[in-house]
């Protein structure tokens, strides 16, 4: 217990957030270095899952492969990249882009099949194309599970973003190690306690977008759709959605 | 790959000590869940703090929580315990809410008719309600498992060793059999375990057909399970008035 009181007393001394090393610009860093990495995956992660949700292809690999991915080890793979590459940021953003992409692919698939598939033929049978199909209905229904994709990607990134300062890079891994290595257990202890606030404030900030979202009205059903006729069924058809994945798919239901 | 070949031995040693650090998390994690879900169910009031409780612990990242249980438990940075406790944490915080979620998804019909038959409280929650939730259950130890098994080798970095250390022995001599020897055995070692609880499922629970992947929905099913047996039960409730 002496230690954590040493360890918020020297978060209290102005000498540990300022400066080029302090802990200010560190926390910058290190939501830079989140928001590049999530950036990075959603790019890459996204669309696919999006592709594999709406056309129900490559499901099976995509599952499997998110399933591998979970087993891969960040720290491995960042001492892997970071011996070809050497000291500096491209091996930690490989590493955290591998991290990340699964959750935010797995997030986006699941999101588009939690549609009802009722409400995509209604859609269908409202003229719709693929693509209209996929953004007006598909992406707005699904955006709770889609965004809980990203939400988990981001959590995971600030965890893990501090490993970067293991080989070379910033971030609160920085002051972390320095305290590892000189024996500095406030230092060591302070910094843990900032980075978990930063992933705890990060956590809540998505939660309250998320919960924020819900409430816009019409993000149940396509908002800027053509005709009433389509966003009226999709409407309808939102809470019906999850019911019929239920029955098909609950383990109670098959267990029967 | 000869620098693989001539440590084999080491290897295994470390995929042991890995292992002696992770699966006693695993075990805590699910035991310990069981009960914690089986209060948030039960207990109306109880059920929002304890699933928000374990999400936050969940987004308390793992090097940090490393170094801070010490603080508060009395371990030292270097201690192996240390890392089983917040390895079980991490555990608890995925499956709290996955069995929460698995043992809430057994319809109330169910309930009410193992009650029917002749089932005490106790009784029905252990030959009714956990079998049935067996399944979902199942694919929530398995997550946690394999994440448990991937995270071990974070505490590498404090001086704990595991297959963790052939990562950071490997980055500090420049050897790269050594960092993808510990990734090999990590994802190997993961899928194994994955494996064997797979098969334990099956032999446990012969009448389980569910499909991997599928639990990914179960927020959205429950809820809409809870709301639709409360609709016919305000049905059924109206027909008898």
């Amino acid at each position: 217990m002496t230690n954590i009181v040493e360890a918020l007393r020297w978060l209290l001394t102005a000498e540990a957030w300022a400066g080029s090393g302090g802990l200010w610009v560190r926390s910058l860093e290190h939501l830079g270095y989140t928001l590049i990495a999530l950036g990075i995956s959603a790019v890459l992660a996204l669309p696919l899952g999006l592709l594999i949700g709406h056309t129900g292809r490559g499901r099976g690999v995509a599952v499997v492969a998110t399933g591998a991915a979970r087993a891969l080890p960040t720290l491995g793979l960042l001492t892997l990249v970071a011996l070809f590459t050497g000291i500096g940021l491209t091996a930690p953003m490989v590493a955290l882009v591998i991290l990340a992409a699964p959750s935010v692919l797995a997030g986006a698939y699941a999101g588009v099949e939690s549609v009802n598939p009722a409400t995509v033929d209604a859609a269908r049978a409202q003229g719709m194309n693929g693509w209209q199909v996929l953004t007006r209905v598909e992406i707005p229904l699904g955006l709770p599970l889609i965004l809980s994709g990203l939400r988990l990607a981001a959590l995971q990134v600030i965890a893990t973003a501090t490993l970067a300062a293991y080989v070379g890079a910033g971030g609160l891994g920085r002051p972390l190690f320095l305290g590892l290595r000189t024996y500095d257990y406030p230092m060591m202890l302070g910094t843990s306690i900032v980075v978990i606030l930063l992933a705890i404030l990060a956590d809540a900030a998505f939660g309250t977008g998320q919960r924020l979202l819900r409430r816009i009205p019409g993000l149940a059903g396509p908002q800027r759709a053509p005709g009433r006729g389509s966003s009226r069924a999709a409407r309808e058809g939102s809470p019906r959605a999850s019911r019929t994945a239920s029955d098909a798919s609950h383990p109670v239901t098959t267990a029967r | 790959m000869t620098w693989i070949l001539d440590n084999l031995a080491a290897i295994g040693e470390l995929t042991l000590v890995h292992l002696a650090l992770s699966l006693p998390a695993v075990v805590i994690a699910f035991v310990v869940s069981i009960p914690v879900a089986w209060a948030a169910n039960r207990v109306r009031i109880l059920r929002e703090p304890l699933l928000t409780g374990t999400g936050l612990l969940y987004a308390v990242p793992s090097l940090p929580l490393f170094i801070l249980l010490p603080a508060v438990v009395g371990t030292s940075v270097r201690d192996p315990l240390n890392v089983v406790i917040a390895l079980s944490i991490f555990g608890l915080a995925l499956m709290v809410r996955s069995a929460a979620e698995a043992l809430d998804a057994v319809t109330d019909d169910v309930r009410t008719s193992a009650t029917a038959i002749g089932f005490s409280g106790m009784g029905r929650f252990f030959t009714v309600e956990l079998p049935l939730a067996g399944p979902a259950l199942l694919a929530g130890v398995r997550v946690v498992c394999v994440s448990s098994i991937s995270l071990v080798s974070v505490s590498a970095v404090l001086g704990v060793s595991s297959l963790g250390s052939l990562f950071t022995d490997g980055f500090a001599r420049g050897i790269i059999g050594s960092i993808v020897a510990g990734i090999l055995m990590t994802v190997v070692l993961a899928l194994i375990c994955d494996l064997l609880l797979v098969l334990a499922g099956r032999m446990l629970m012969p009448w389980n057909t569910a499909r991997p992947g599928r639990h990914r929905l179960r927020p959205r099913q429950s809820q809409s399970l809870r709301q639709r047996d409360s609709h016919s039960q305000s049905q059924r409730q109206g027909a008898a008035a």
